[in-house]
Formats: structure tokens, C-alpha cells, sequence
């Protein structure tokens, strides 16, 4: 469905980012994106989004693929009219707005109104606590709620699918269970792909069909999730107990040379 | 008594004009963070194009309004297509400054069409004043307000419950993400700075019809504005339709009573000594946003 190939990102003409990156995500899978802070997980979504455009980003080689077309240099609100919705790191709901008009405003480029009347009851379905809340100011919701207000917004616009970055940061544990468990009934009922980023392997991996391992700019690995955990240098990284090392650096550099290019 | 009604009176008529053309700023400010300094010529342009559509055209007077209407709508996108787009990505600073641009060429632009000479309205309004108690009211005032009031409550709803209005809210809060949700940016862009211009001009056309004719100084209302959207607390809708009526008053109060003891220009000053004063209390203004914080 979505295929990136030997993709490079530069940030102000300067900063080399991704290096060569090139992954797959197949329709109806939840594909998980791993690797340490600054290894370029959100700069490899904001490729395939377009948001790149609005912090001085650039492909500058290789391509995105997506259901076969060719989709890098097109604008973002386009992107998303096409099928791909970014759920932002941090989860950035619009703080003065209310939760519904957050809803409201996920199913923006849509206009069939029994339907968005529909999903926005599915969304409540997944996220009870949210209709609780649904004329409270979205500022003011706890972390893990704000996370369910951003993934319901993206549920609004029936994307095809979701690039859903760091769901987990800064939520308690239970919290972070909860919410990995509804993106995989939303991945099983709606039949929604997601390409998952995270740093925390061990949850994602859980949920997940497919791994890759990224570090500084590239694919270091990849595999099924069975295959990813049993790995060495995986194990090392998120069972390992000395508490040292935390790292995917230490992680042995497996690069396929240029699999792409035959 | 009745003095201080008349002058209550119309300075609500004039604050309520204040209101309008503050709206228009905020809506702007809002969604893009621009400071325009062009308000007050979009006022002026409006009320002089009502007027020469009435002329050459002699079509009804509500007619040529709502042409002017349409006009300023179009001079809205144009404005953020052709001056504004090309910015996009520069420092705000430069922005700014290129508002301050356009306000002198507008107001270049009236001034070579129309001369400096007043043009005079036609009347708009029933001559006979109506009586409210005691005191005798002429109609164009409650038009005015009345017609201030409808639009207000109009934009109100649509801020609040219509698509477009909530995106113009989600885009004010951070461009990035409403692009991240298909806005186009750009188009909430032009729709702002459209009603701003649409806004203006009704204020225009209804000071015009009030005071009988335009001049040039119609475009000083863009310098009102200043210190009711600062006092309003410049991001808040609510805050400028308040902070417009509360200077519009208080500089007609001030006016009427001060000037005659100290010898004129109190009426000037008030409203930034009113606006001093109230920032030392709410920093934020009447109605301006703190940030959410959590902790
Ligand atoms: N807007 C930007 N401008 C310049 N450099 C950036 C920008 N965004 C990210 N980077 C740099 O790109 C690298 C990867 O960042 P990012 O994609 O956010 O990593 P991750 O999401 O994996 O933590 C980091 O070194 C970061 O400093
Ligand atoms: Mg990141």
C-alpha cells in the first residue's frame, strides 16, 4: 500500500536526516517503525504526510509510494484527501476548542453528513471517556485522553491509513496498554493500516505485524515481530536489565545494501 | 441627563462601528498572526465604493451595498493572493510592514479616484427621529446598531458551529496541525482576511449613511482600532465587539465633557488612557486568552 524507497531527507538545505530510507506497509497491517530519539521516525512520517514542507524539510531522493502513485511533493491537505492522516507527536489537539470540535474538525475533508454523524459516534464508542468530556475545552484533558481525541480525529476522516507517532509518550503504563489495544480493534474492525512509531519496542511489537529498526536515517533492521524479538541485539536493547547501553546505537548495523535498486 | 444619553447614544453608534472593523482585525490576527494596519482604509474604500456604485449605477441604494459587499469580498482574496501569499514564511515584521504598504496605497488610490472632497451620501435612513422615553433618537443610529448587532450574532454562530468557522479556529491555534487534518491553510487564510475587508466595509457604509457623506478621515477608524483590539484582549472576537463599544462611549463621554475644560483633545487621548489604565489591571485584556497550562 505504502512503500518508501531510498528516501532522503534534508532539513534547511543542510541537515541530512534520512539516509536512504526505504520501508513497506501492506493494506490492513500495523507496521511498527522502532529506534531511539533522533533516529528520524517523525521526519520519516512527515515525508510521507507532506508536513515536512512546514519545518524547511525536503525530499531530496527517492520515492513515496502510495496505492501506486507517486505522492512526495504533493501538498499535505492533499495527502490527507488521498488516504494518509499524521497523528502528531505530542498529540497537539486544538487546546481552545472543545473535544467534539476537535472531532468535527478530524472529518474536515469530508462531507457526507450521516456518515461523519456515524463515525463520530464510533469514535465515542472507542473512547467513552471522551463523550464524557465532549463539550470540555480539549486543553484541559489529561494526556492519555488527549492521545484518544488526536487518534479520533484521525479515525474522522476514514483515512486508509494512519501514522500514528509515539502514542505512548508520557502516559502511564496502563493507560498506554489501553490505548495499543483500541488501535489494534480499530485496525481489525475499520480495517485501518498503521505505520506505528515508537520508541517503546516492547508495545509495539505486541500489536504489530512488522517490524523495522531505524537508526540515524536508515533501516537497520526488519522483520516479524517474533523475529525482531528474539534478535540479539533487540533482546539486548529492551530485556537487557544492566540498565546501560539503552540503546538501539549498540544495535549491529544490518543494512541491506541498496535493496531497492537491483 | 439627557446630554449624557446623547452622548452615551452616539458613542455607542460609533463604538459599535468600532466593533465591526476590530472584528475584522481579529479575524486576521487570529489566523495568521498578522497585525493589519490596512482596517481602517478597508472602511473607507468600503464606504466610498458603496457610493460611486450608487451613483453611476442609480440601482437601490441596498444594491449598490450589496455589490459593495461582493467587492470587498474579492478585494479580500485578492489582497491575500496576490501580497500576502508570496509572504508566506517571512518574518512577521515584514508582514506587518507591508499592511502599513497597502493602507498608503489605498488610501493614494481613493485620493486620486475621489479627490479630498467629502462625497456625499444619500439618505439611507428615515429622517424622522424616533422617541425612546424621553429622548429623541434619529433612526440612522438604530439602524446602525441594530444592523452591527445582526452581523455580530451572524459571525458569532458561524464561529461557532459552521466548519469553516471551527477550522478557522483550528487553524488559528497552529497551522501545522490543521494542515495535518486537510485544511488548506491557505483558503482560511483568504476567508479571513475577506470577511475582514466584508466587515470593514459595512461599518463604512453605515458611518457613511450616519454622518451623511465620506471623507478621508474615515480611514483614522483603522487607528481606533489599535487600542479596542488591545483593550479586547486581540485575540478574542467577544473582546473587540466589548472593547469597541466601551471606547466608542468613553471617548464620546470624554469628548463632551472634558474637552469643554481643558480645551479640546481629550477625546483623542481617552481611549489610551483608558487602555493603559485597564492593561495595568488584565494584562491580557478584557477578554484575551492565558495560555492552558498544565501541570
Ligand atoms: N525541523 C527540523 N529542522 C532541523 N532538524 C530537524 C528538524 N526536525 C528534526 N530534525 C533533526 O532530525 C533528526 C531526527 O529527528 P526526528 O525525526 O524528530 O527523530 P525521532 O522522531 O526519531 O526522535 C534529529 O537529529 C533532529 O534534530
Ligand atoms: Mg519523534
Amino acid at each position: 500500500m505504502l512503500s518508501l524507497k531510498n528516501v532522503e531527507v534534508i532539513y534547511d538545505d543542510v541537515i541530512l536526516v534520512l539516509k536512504g530510507l526505504s520501508l513497506e506497509v501492506p493494506e490492513g497491517k500495523i507496521v511498527a517503525l522502532l529506534g531511539s530519539n533522533g533516529a528520524g521516525k517523525s521526519t520519516t512520517l512527515k515525508a510521507i504526510s507532506g508536513l515536512l514542507h512546514t519545518e524547511e524539510g525536503e525530499v531530496t531522493d527517492g520515492v513515496i509510494e502510495f496505492l501506486g502513485q507517486k505522492i512526495n511533493g504533493i501538498p499535505p491537505e492533499q495527502i490527507v484527501r488521498r488516504g494518509i492522516f499524521q497523528v502528531m507527536e505530542g498529540r497537539r489537539v486544538f487546546e481552545d476548542l472543545t473535544v467534539e470540535e476537535n472531532i468535527v474538525v478530524g472529518g474536515y475533508t469530508r462531507s457526507d453528513r450521516a456518515g461523519l454523524k456515524r463515525d463520530m459516534e464510533m469514535c465515542y464508542s472507542y473512547f467513552p471517556r471522551l463523550k464524557e468530556r465532549r463539550k470540555k475545552l480539549s486543553g484541559y484533558l489529561s494526556g492519555g485522553e488527549q492521545q484518544m481525541l488526536a487518534i479520533s480525529r484521525a479515525l474522522m476522516a476514514r483515512p486508509k491509513l494512519i501514522l500514528l507517532d509515539e502514542p505512548s509518550l508520557g502516559l502511564a503504563p496502563l493507560l498506554v496498554r489501553e490505548i495499543f489495544g483500541i488501535v489494534k480493534k480499530i485496525n481489525e474492525q475499520e480495517k485501518t493500516t498503521f505505520l506505528l512509531v515508537e520508541q517503546n519496542a516492547n508495545l509495539a511489537l505486541a500489536i504489530a505485524h512488522y517490524g523495522y529498526i531505524m537508526e540515524n536515517g536508515r533501516i537497520v533492521l526488519d522483520g516479524d515481530p517474533e523475529k525482531l524479538r528474539s534478535n540479539e541485539d533487540v533482546k539486548e536493547f529492551y530485556l537487557g536489565g544492566g540498565g546501560e547501553a539503552k540503546s538501539y546505537k549498540n544495535l549491529k548495523f544490518y543494512r541491506r545494501r541498496k535493496r531497492w535498486i537491483s | 441627563m439627557e446630554f449624557f444619553l446623547q452622548l452615551v447614544l452616539s458613542g455607542l453608534v460609533v463604538g459599535s462601528i468600532y466593533a465591526l472593523v476590530g472584528l475584522g482585525f481579529v479575524i486576521i490576527y487570529k489566523s495568521s498572526s498578522i497585525l493589519n494596519f490596512a482596517q481602517g482604509e478597508f472602511l473607507m474604500l468600503g464606504a466610498y465604493v458603496c457610493v460611486a456604485i450608487f451613483n453611476a449605477t442609480k440601482v437601490p441604494f441596498l444594491a449598490a451595498f450589496l455589490l459593495t459587499l461582493v467587492f470587498s469580498a474579492l478585494l479580500g482574496v485578492t489582497l491575500e493572493r496576490v501580497l500576502l501569499r508570496p509572504m508566506i514564511g517571512e518574518p512577521v515584521i515584514s508582514v506587518i510592514m507591508l499592511t502599513l504598504g497597502l493602507a498608503s496605497v489605498l488610501k493614494a488610490v481613493v485620493q486620486g479616484i475621489w479627490g479630498t472632497d467629502t462625497q456625499p451620501y444619500p439618505e439611507i435612513f428615515p429622517t424622522t427621529p424616533v422617541r425612546i422615553g424621553p429622548l429623541p433618537v434619529s433612526q440612522g443610529y438604530l439602524y446602525s446598531v441594530g444592523s452591527v448587532l445582526v452581523l455580530l450574532a451572524l459571525f458569532s454562530v458561524f464561529f461557532k458551529y459552521s466548519r469553516a468557522g471551527i477550522a478557522m479556529r483550528a487553524t488559528a491555534f497552529s497551522q501545522q496541525v490543521a494542515l495535518s487534518m486537510g485544511i488548506s491553510v491557505k483558503r482560511i487564510f483568504a476567508l479571513s482576511w475577506s470577511i475582514a475587508a466584508v466587515v470593514s466595509a459595512v461599518g463604512g457604509v453605515l458611518l457613511g449613511g450616519v454622518r451623511g457623506g465620506v471623507d478621508g478621515a474615515f480611514a483614522l477608524f483603522g487607528l481606533k482600532v489599535i487600542p479596542v483590539v488591545i483593550l479586547g484582549g486581540l485575540d478574542s472576537v467577544a473582546g473587540a465587539i466589548v472593547g469597541g463599544v466601551i471606547m466608542g462611549v468613553l471617548e464620546n463621554l470624554a469628548g463632551g465633557y472634558l474637552d469643554p475644560l481643558l480645551g479640546g483633545g481629550v477625546k483623542e487621548v481617552a481611549p489610551f488612557v483608558a487602555l493603559v489604565a485597564i492593561l495595568a489591571v488584565r494584562p491580557y485584556g478584557l477578554f484575551g486568552k492565558i495560555k492552558i497550562e498544565r501541570v
